[in-house]
């Protein structure tokens, strides 16, 4: 489960940041716009103490220093009065947009797992069998995580510090275009020294988080093979190799941390450079008598008094730019999560053309079908409208299934069925044998449509199953896999989740012909016993008892099996095996298993090999022949 | 807890205690610039000369110079100490967990112990940084800052001292009342994770059963449930800000009010305009340290339970230890059961083994059937005393399993595991597990004897074929075989094949046992099986029962007399009889019934 690599390309930044904040202004426009007003009006108060300092010093100290206290005592309360005043209201501001802020970030993080879970469930089959899970589930963990550091602090902090930047560079120009020449110089050699620092920090921040992936795949495999290292006493040997990993980890992460934190004091210490650098400039001016240069227009030289606020401001400048430039890792990072993010959501939805439908239906002893029923009638029917003429025809689900010469590839170019042709009576039971990689999974693949057929035909009680509505085509199809999947959850909901609707006894039931029923009444919650970690408590035998269970409550017309008794022991299966049969009465099956015990009394048999039927009959038939499933079932030949 | 963490420091010790001095060097020149800045401020107001202002400028470049080098300085070692103690955090869990028994083993997940090591760490490494960076930092920056403070005028000291435990005491009830909200609403947050898992792995249950909309109605609940308790908890947090600004602003206003009387009333004399400016900069620094503190005390709260996971198993103590005076030498292949009783942990009731009596000498092979759960793989995996029985006893060549050296009994009694596990890397190295040393005629030997070298020389790099993890890239009957000639390669006095050639065909699983019986007559096999033909020919075939052994006899006698194997027997069908027997047993069948 290697974590996904990460890379950020140059000049998709803006263009990705540019969708987050489309994507985000679509679900919180009118708060956003609140937001970032709030935040203007915080971060103008939090730099306006200068401001407020120079009227002081102008209007109240210094004829008040002449002129004695009681003079300028109303002016000063005046002031106090304006001040305290917006600050209130800045506080207000404040609060406004740290609370908002709180709500969109986490308001607008469920919004995007949601719109990622929901695009993800209606994806194809072919994402899931294409891509890791690892790599998935690092979408919901990783990227999210990086999305909301990004909104929650750069976001505001960058708004923030963007609004005070102008601001007090609006002021500067105000005051001196010269000295703000003198900053703007400064400011360059700062975001030089972000891209330089900055940029290596990034770079080993990447390489940290590939080195975390490698650590963790590494750790993985050996944890996972844990007993088998202690079987052969191989302790010292993954040590050993351990440490090779640990040390790359260890190099990249101090290297990402060192330049992280180089960052912050050396932006810090070019910001009192230039301040000294600004006060040099200063004084010459005022010095030399030069005419100043503002955005007034010309004046006279600078006083004392307009350098110390030009310093103080130029001061505030770099700490904003500072606070800019220490946001760049998050960003990059955020940047690179969302556009993974973006890429995910993007992925395609599974399609679905299909028109007819099934439906509870009246069926009299005839066969013929009354109507249509709103509850479960116990028989089901496909319901085909005609376009043509607007008309509605009904036809019994009956559990028909044709394949007409299939072809397959799961790529394009690489065919991995030939000319599949097979016929299932309503009833049957047919049975898949051959090697893996044979095809036979890829055959139930395709009557389920987890995968569309490339040529031929497949035909469901005579209908194209291209023309069944999915959802419906599934609900009639059931199936039991090797892998059993379970849900966290009670063993009770595990099984109803065959059927919704399903009453305890009937999910009782279904566990007894599973032959489930006895494990879990030895269980000391029985039936409520809560699973978790796909039923990490039960053996794979008995997950696989409970995944039968979940397909009988279901009670689907077609039931496909596929290794679905691999774990279970013979004596087992064979109790299994013959609740199955009865379940199975009157229902097409498809079985594929190892055990050729197991398909014995299919009424056929279906040997595949690279991807065509190179044998059909049944057993005897096929025992008579002398051919690869004779010898398959003499031994002579391995499965898998 | 701290303890036990501090122990992984080791040589990063230098670092750790370097970085804290260098910050507090780099804050006590933080502090000072400002105020060498107001002074310079000051003076050129007095008296607006060049050469002052160079020499102002001069002092100060050379300050920010150093305060530059310390900083430098002090982030680079920050960095080394936590990434060198996140290392040896590593380091020593990974070496704790080699020394793990197979009972402490089963204590923990795999994927509990890999997050340990990797996001658990990453906590702990990230709030040690902030710990050496900051911890140091932000008290010494407050002090110094109040310090200068009261140095400027007493008046405005005793504003900031009367701001500061309001700041300080708000912080904290934000921090006590968001604590416990976080810890829950993350549990919430991995359970919602672990749905999402559920449904990546699930996604054919899913879409089989047609349960898309369920599942995200489901989904929908789990997320709106996480965000309204984040919610709820970053509302609170969201307090912080405005917090902090009230201070400082507060502050602000009463420096301009109260500063600016002081200033005309004293007629400078107490304090001077310029001092003003510096002030507000004090308050600033005095509140935003605290600000940082309150920080650091998030992180850490973070890192305590992640702290907790990892010294958890930093102080798992394994279970199995080898005696005082271990025997290095197994004399041979006997193996005795005397009156064992084995349970998996001493809490649990129920005993996986009962009562077990049984002998076997040296050379025989043992077949050993039994239903799932009937307690197969217990019984055999307390040979190798892989774990310790919780009564009577395990003797190994007549010594009790516990006097021995661990590892030289392990290299005596090999176990082909049921879970079995090959490593990426090539067919060779996976093989040499077995035996480092092992030459590469040995290996073809070992091949050979479990019937691998055919098809190994079928594959384009033979014997260096690279195997993918979890050796994805051969089939079942493979990876079980190349497991047998790895375990072969040992030479071990006694042999364990644990439903190890279920993906094994028929007549290839003969063959392996005719090499067996062939090639290494001495070593005592012990064959758990469920197929009847792989046991058929055992010297004893052991019937397991709940935990306890239901018959002992030949195949002929058990099928005789022992209804489970008759069962067993009957369910196979005879499979890995002759087709051609079968057949016309079926036929006579068929002609009975006519």
């Amino acid at each position: 489960m290697a974590r996904h690599k990460i890379e950020v390309k140059r000049g998709s930044v803006m263009k990705t940041l540019g969708k987050l904040l489309k994507y985000m202004f679509h679900y919180y426009r009118w708060q956003l716009i609140l937001v970032i007003c709030c935040i203007a009006v915080t971060a103008v108060a939090g730099i306006s103490s200068s401001i407020f300092l120079e009227i002081l010093t102008d209007d109240v100290i210094t004829p008040g220093l002449e002129q004695g206290f009681e003079a300028v005592k109303g002016t000063l309360y005046t002031i106090i009065g304006i001040m305290a005043g917006i600050y209130v209201f800045a506080l207000i501001c404040s609060f406004t947009y740290n609370r908002m802020m709180a709500v969109i970030t986490q308001g607008f993080l469920k919004h995007v797992r949601e719109d990622m879970f929901n695009n993800m469930e209606k994806l194809p089959i072919r994402y899931f069998d294409t891509n890791t899970h690892g790599d998935i589930m690092s979408y919901y963990t990783n990227d999210v995580d990086a999305l909301r550091q990004l909104i929650s602090q750069s976001i505001p902090q960058t708004v923030f510090s963007s609004v005070a930047i102008i601001t007090l560079m609006i002021s500067m120009l105000k005051s001196s275009v010269y000295m703000t020449l003198v900053v703007l110089f400064g400011v360059a050699f700062m975001l030089l020294v972000t891209k330089l620092v900055g940029g290596k920090s990034a770079k080993y921040f990447v390489k940290q988080q590939n080195s975390v992936g490698t650590t963790e795949g590494y750790v993985e495999e050996m944890l996972t093979g844990q007993k088998v290292i202690k079987v052969f006493c191989h302790e010292e040997a993954a040590k050993r190799d351990f440490d090779k990993v640990n040390d790359e980890l260890f190099v990249n992460t101090d290297k990402a941390n060192k330049y992280g934190n180089i960052l912050m004091p050396t932006i810090g210490n070019i910001g009192h450079v230039l301040f000294v650098l600004v006060a040099i400039v200063g004084g010459l001016l005022m010095l030399e008598g030069v005419p100043n240069v503002s955005l007034t227009g010309l004046g006279d030289a600078l006083t004392i008094g307009a350098v110390v606020a030009f310093l103080n401001m130029s001061r505030q400048f770099t700490l904003n730019i500072g606070q800019v430039s220490m946001q760049v890792n998050s960003v990059v990072m955020a940047i690179a999560g969302a556009e993974r993010i973006f890429g995910f959501l993007d992925q395609k939805p599974e399609t679905d053309e299909g028109y007819v439908t099934l439906v509870n239906a009246v069926i009299d002893d005839d066969g013929k079908i009354l109507r249509e029923s709103p509850t479960r009638t116990g028989r089901w029917a496909w319901r085909h409208p005609h376009k043509a003429d607007g008309s509605v025809t009904y036809q019994e689900l009956k559990g028909d299934i044709q394949l007409v010469d299939v072809d397959f590839g799961y790529v394009p170019d690489k065919i991995v069925l030939h000319d599949v042709s097979l016929y299932a009576k309503p009833g049957q039971k047919i049975a898949f044998v051959g090697a893996t990689g044979a095809g036979k999974t890829t055959i139930t693949n395709l009557i389920n449509r987890f995968y569309d057929i490339a040529d031929g035909k497949i035909r469901y009680d005579g209908i194209n199953i291209n023309k069944i509505r999915k959802s419906d085509l599934r609900r009639s199809l059931g199936m039991v896999l090797q892998d059993t999947n379970l849900f966290t959850g009670t063993i009770m909901d595990n099984i109803r989740y065959g059927k919704l609707d399903a009453s305890d006894d009937e999910c009782v039931a279904a566990a007894k012909l599973a032959n489930a029923h006895d494990f879990i009444t030895r269980l000391p919650d029985g039936y409520n016993t809560m699973l978790t970690g796909d039923g990490s408590n039960l053996s794979q035998g008995q997950k696989q008892l409970l995944s039968i269970a979940r397909a009988a409550v279901a009670n689907p017309p077609v039931l496909i099996l596929d290794e679905a008794t691999s774990s279970i022991d013979t004596r087992t299966e064979y109790l299994v095996q013959k609740g199955m049969d009865a379940l199975m009465q009157g229902r097409t099956v498809f079985v594929i298993a190892h055990r050729l015990s197991t398909i014995q009394n299919s009424d056929a048999i279906m040997v595949l090999d690279h991807g065509r039927i190179i044998e059909r009959g049944n057993h005897e038939q096929l025992i008579a022949q002398k051919g690869v499933y004779y010898q398959l079932y003499t031994g002579a030949f391995e499965l898998e | 807890m701290l303890k036990t963490l501090a122990k992984s420091i080791r040589q990063y010790k230098r670092e750790s205690i370097l970085s804290p001095v260098l910050v507090t060097l780099e804050v006590l020149l933080e502090c000072m610039i400002p105020l060498y800045m107001s002074t310079m401020l000051k003076d050129i107001t007095d008296e607006p000369t060049m050469s002052n202002i160079l020499i102002y400028g001069a002092i100060l470049l050379v300050m920010a110079a150093f305060s530059l080098l310390f900083g430098i300085l002090a982030g680079k070692y920050a960095a080394t100490a936590s990434a060198g103690f996140a290392r040896n955090l590593r380091h020593d869990i990974y070496y704790k967990i080699q020394d793990f028994s197979f009972a402490n083993i089963d204590k923990f997940s795999t994927s509990s112990l890999v997050t340990r090591m990797t996001t658990d760490v990453t906590n702990i490494q990230m709030a040690y940084m902030m710990i050496v960076r900051v911890a140091f930092r932000s008290p010494v920056m407050m002090i110094v800052s109040l310090a200068m403070t009261y140095s400027i005028n007493w008046q405005m000291g005793v504003i900031f001292t009367i701001l500061v435990p309001i700041l300080g005491a708000g912080l904290f009830i934000i921090f006590k009342k968001v604590d416990p909200i976080f810890n829950k609403v993350f549990k919430k947050y991995d359970a919602l994770n672990e749905s999402v898992q559920e449904n990546i792995k699930g996604i054919r249950v899913v879409k089989s059963y047609v349960r898309e909309d369920y599942e995200i109605d489901k989904f929908d609940k789990a997320a709106e449930n996480v965000r309204a308790d984040f919610t709820r908890g970053e509302k609170i947090i969201a307090l912080n800000n405005p917090l902090m600004q009230f201070c400082m602003w507060t502050a602000i206003t009463m420096i301009c009010f109260v500063g600016s009387m002081i200033v005309m009333q004293s007629a400078e004399e107490a304090l001077n305009r310029s001092d003003l400016m510096i002030l507000i900069v004090y308050a600033a620094q005095t509140l935003s340290s605290l600000t940082m503190l309150s920080m650091i005390m998030v992180m850490i709260s973070i890192a305590k339970t992640s702290a907790d996971r990892v010294v958890e198993v930093l102080k798992e103590e394994s279970t199995l230890t080898d005696p005082e005076n271990p025997v290095y030498e197994v004399p041979n292949g006997d193996v005795e059961f005397d009156g064992v009783d084995f349970k998996y942990s001493e809490k649990a009731d129920r005993r996986a083994l009962k009562e077990i009596d049984l002998k076997v000498k040296s050379g025989q092979t043992i077949g050993i059937l039994g239903g799932t759960g009937s307690s197969k793989t217990s019984l055999v995996n307390l040979i190798p005393r892989l774990y310790d029985v919780s009564k009577g006893s395990v003797k190994v060549g007549g010594i009790d399993v516990r006097d021995y050296d661990i590892e030289a009994l392990r290299n005596q009694v090999a176990v082909v595991l049921q879970k079995n596990v090959l490593f990426s890397g090539t067919i060779k190295e996976n093989l040499r597990w077995g035996n480092p040393d092992a030459t590469d005629e040995e290996l073809v030997r070992v091949c050979k004897l479990a019937q691998a070298d055919e098809f190994i020389q079928g594959f384009p790099d033979k014997y260096d074929t690279y195997i993918e993890q979890g050796g994805s890239n051969v089939s079942g009957g493979q990876k079980q075989r190349l497991c047998i000639a790895r375990a072969l390669l040992k030479k071990p006095k006694i042999l364990i094949l644990d439903d190890s050639t279920s993906a094994v065909d028929t007549k290839t699983d003969a063959l392996i046992r005719k090499a067996f019986r062939e090639e290494i007559p001495d070593t005592t096999k012990f064959i758990i099986a469920q197929r009847v033909s792989s046991v058929e020919d055992a010297d004893q075939i052991v019937i397991m029962d709940n935990g306890t052994i239901a018959a002992v006899g030949t195949h002929d006698e058990l099928l005789a007399h022992n209804k489970i194997y008759q069962e067993v027997y009957y369910s196979q069908n005879k499979v890995g009889a002759t087709a051609q027997t079968l057949i016309e047993q079926r036929k006579e069948d068929g002609n009975g019934k006519a």
